[in-house]
Formats: C-alpha cells, structure tokens, sequence
C-alpha cells in the first residue's frame, strides 16, 4: 500500500500516534492524592521494594501543574469532591485517572451520604482498580494497564472516531442484568 | 582534623550498597506468589462429578458488608440438574468494585461453594466488566467433570452423593466410574 511494502525488511517503521503513545507512556507523573488507606499502598509502590520508578514514574508530583495521573487513593467524601474536582481542573492535558481501590471505585462498603459514590462522579476515570485497599502489585498492574491503553490511543479525527465508535457501542449494550435475565447459566 | 574524610566516608556509603542485594520485586516479569491464604478473586466451586456446590441459598450476599453480591435462585428439575438437591444459584454476580475481599462470604457459604483465589489483577477501564456474572466465577471443569446440567453421577439419594462426592479425590473421578463405584458399594 505505502511506503513501508517497498522497503527492504528491517527498517523501523511506526506510526506517529505509536511514537506520541510511548512517549506519553514513558514518562507519566503521578500526582499524590492519597486520601485515605490505599494512600498507604501508593507510597509503598512508590518505595524501594516495589519502585514505581521502573514504569518512568520517578516522582509522585506534589503539584498538580506538573503532574499527568491523578491516583486517587481511597474514599472521597462529598467535602473533598471539589477539592479533587480542582485538582484534576489544573492538571496539564493530557492527564489520566486512576481510581485506586473500592472506595475510589464506586463508594465500596461506605454507600451513606458521606461519601461519593465513586470518583467518576466528578471526574473522568480511565482504570478502575477494586481492592481494600489493592496491593502494590494490583496498583503496578492498574498502572501497567494504563500505559497499554495510553500506547494504543488514537490522535486527531482518529481519536473523534474512535470516541464516537464506544459511544455508539455502549448505547447498544443492554445492563447486565438484561443480559442474564433469560439466559440459564 | 580529618575534617576533609567526611566526603570520602559518604561515597563509602554509596560505594557499599553497590554490593547489596536489591529488594526490588520484578514484578510484571516475575509475579512472585502471594501468601496461601491471600484473598483474591472468588470462586464457585464444583463437586468432583461437575455439579455446582453453590444451592442459591444467598447467604454469601446476605453476610456481605459491602452488598457486593447477587444471587438468584433456581430449581433443579430432572432433567435440567445444575446442583445436587433442591436449588441451585441460577444468577450470581460479584461486583469487585464492591467487594472489599474481607472474605465473610466464604465463612457464611455453607456448602463451601465459594472460595477465593489468590488472583489479584483485577483493574479494568469499565465498571460494567468488573461485574463478574457465574460463567466468570465458576471453576474450571478438572479432568473427569462434566459441565451440567447432568444427573447427579456420585450417588442416587442426596446422602450418598455427599458421601462419594467427599471421599473420591476430586481430580480423578470420572462420572461414568463413580457410578460403578455407587453400585458396588451398595
């Protein structure tokens, strides 16, 4: 078709959008915003024994301004919604969200009105991490996971496309329980 | 004095732990295993012949804190046997983010139906797929078991069904043996 069936073999060719994703993945700051539990788990991923340092995490940024994932570890409360909302509002783009462990997932065993009912609420989450709290290993591979999908996205009207394909496949799907409904497992 | 060794001393430091071992686990590469008793994803398990342990009873979801589990309940018929006995858990989902993998689900099972791994990578990027229905939680069929609905193969009654299904070693029983088994022992 283009160029590279017309080169002999052994060049190395990539698309632009690979080149942006590994670059992208191969230095992504975490930003600190342990609230909780898993904040514990966090700061022994970030310590020697676990050493997120290998994934070009070197640092967890303490300024948001220099930061491009936001690892929200543990329970938000409705009093810390917006701090978190504000947070993640003076993150540079592009910027990605963990939401480590249950609590930050989807309110986990805490469902009373003291706390949001997972951080998805506020902003938009990228991995979903269950756990209580998840080892540092679970945290490794969430992040891992990450950088697959950061590698694998799309740039430009690619990436419009892209949005529009999900978007109209998850309006197709039925809820879960639809699905399981007739079916006899 | 020796004012001017002090910089010297503190490459020493350094200069050592060149020579130490390096505590950093490898962790992608080399998934070192967990402690045996680590709570990691549930599972259903199945009697040596196949069956379903679970009976739908629904206590697992009753003792969880988190109200991570559902399960409905079903009849077995004759001819559609998914569990020794009366009922068996027709829909079963655990919603891992939920759970918060404390494991009072295992301790209120009474039929030890459901049991955890020691799997832990469970992150996803959907919240929907972190909804494990049965199909997911379910055991895989070892050797010897056949994926029901099937009639009960360890024995007639629901006693001695129990009673086989808990002496034969659970990889090695085939159904068409046990049941040679069941009437020899009678």
């Amino acid at each position: 078709m283009g160029l590279e069936e017309k080169l002999p073999s052994g060049f190395l060719l990539t698309t632009v959008e690979q080149v942006v994703g590994f670059v992208r993945k191969s230095s992504m700051w975490p930003a600190t915003f342990g609230l909780a539990c898993c904040a514990i788990e966090m700061m022994s991923a970030g310590g020697p024994r676990f050493d997120i340092a290998r994934f070009g995490m070197e640092r967890f940024s303490a300024t948001p301004r220099q930061a491009d994932l936001m690892i929200v570890a543990g329970r938000v409360s409705q009093k810390m919604a917006p701090v978190l909302r504000q947070i993640y509002d003076q993150m540079a783009e592009p910027k990605w969200v963990i939401a480590m462990g249950v609590c930050a997932s989807s309110g986990g065993m805490f469902n009373n009105y003291a706390i949001v009912q997972g951080v998805d609420h506020i902003v938009p989450v990228d991995i979903y991490l269950p756990g209580c709290p998840p080892r540092p290993e679970m945290l490794l591979d969430a992040v891992l996971k990450l950088h697959d999908k950061v590698q694998n996205t799309k740039l430009g009207a690619h990436r419009e496309r892209e949005i529009e394909e999900i978007e109209q496949r998850k309006l197709r799907t039925l809820p879960l329980v639809q699905r399981t409904e007739g079916v006899t497992p | 004095m020796l004012d001017w060794l002090d910089p010297v001393k503190g490459f020493g430091v350094t200069f050592t732990t060149m020579f130490k071992k390096v505590p950093t686990v490898e962790y992608p590469e080399v998934k070192a295993p967990t402690m045996p008793r680590f709570h990691g994803r549930h599972q259903l398990n199945r009697w040596p012949d196949g069956l379903e342990k679970c009976i739908g009873c629904e206590l697992c979801a009753w003792a969880c804190p988190a109200d991570a589990i559902y399960v409905e309940g079903g009849d077995n018929t004759e001819e559609e046997r998914y569990s020794p006995g009366e009922r068996y858990g027709r829909v079963y989902q655990i919603n891992y983010l939920r759970c918060i993998l404390c494991g009072l689900c295992i301790e209120a099972c009474p039929t030890r139906a459901l049991t955890m791994t020691n799997e832990y990578e469970l992150a996803d990027d959907d919240r929907e797929s972190l909804i494990y229905t049965k199909e997911q939680l379910l055991a895989p069929l070892l050797p010897g078991m056949e994926a029901p609905p099937h009639p009960m193969r360890l024995g007639d009654t629901e006693e001695e069904y129990y009673r086989m299904g808990r002496e034969q070693p659970e990889a090695a029983v085939s159904g068409a043996s046990a049941d040679k088994d069941s009437e020899a022992a009678r």
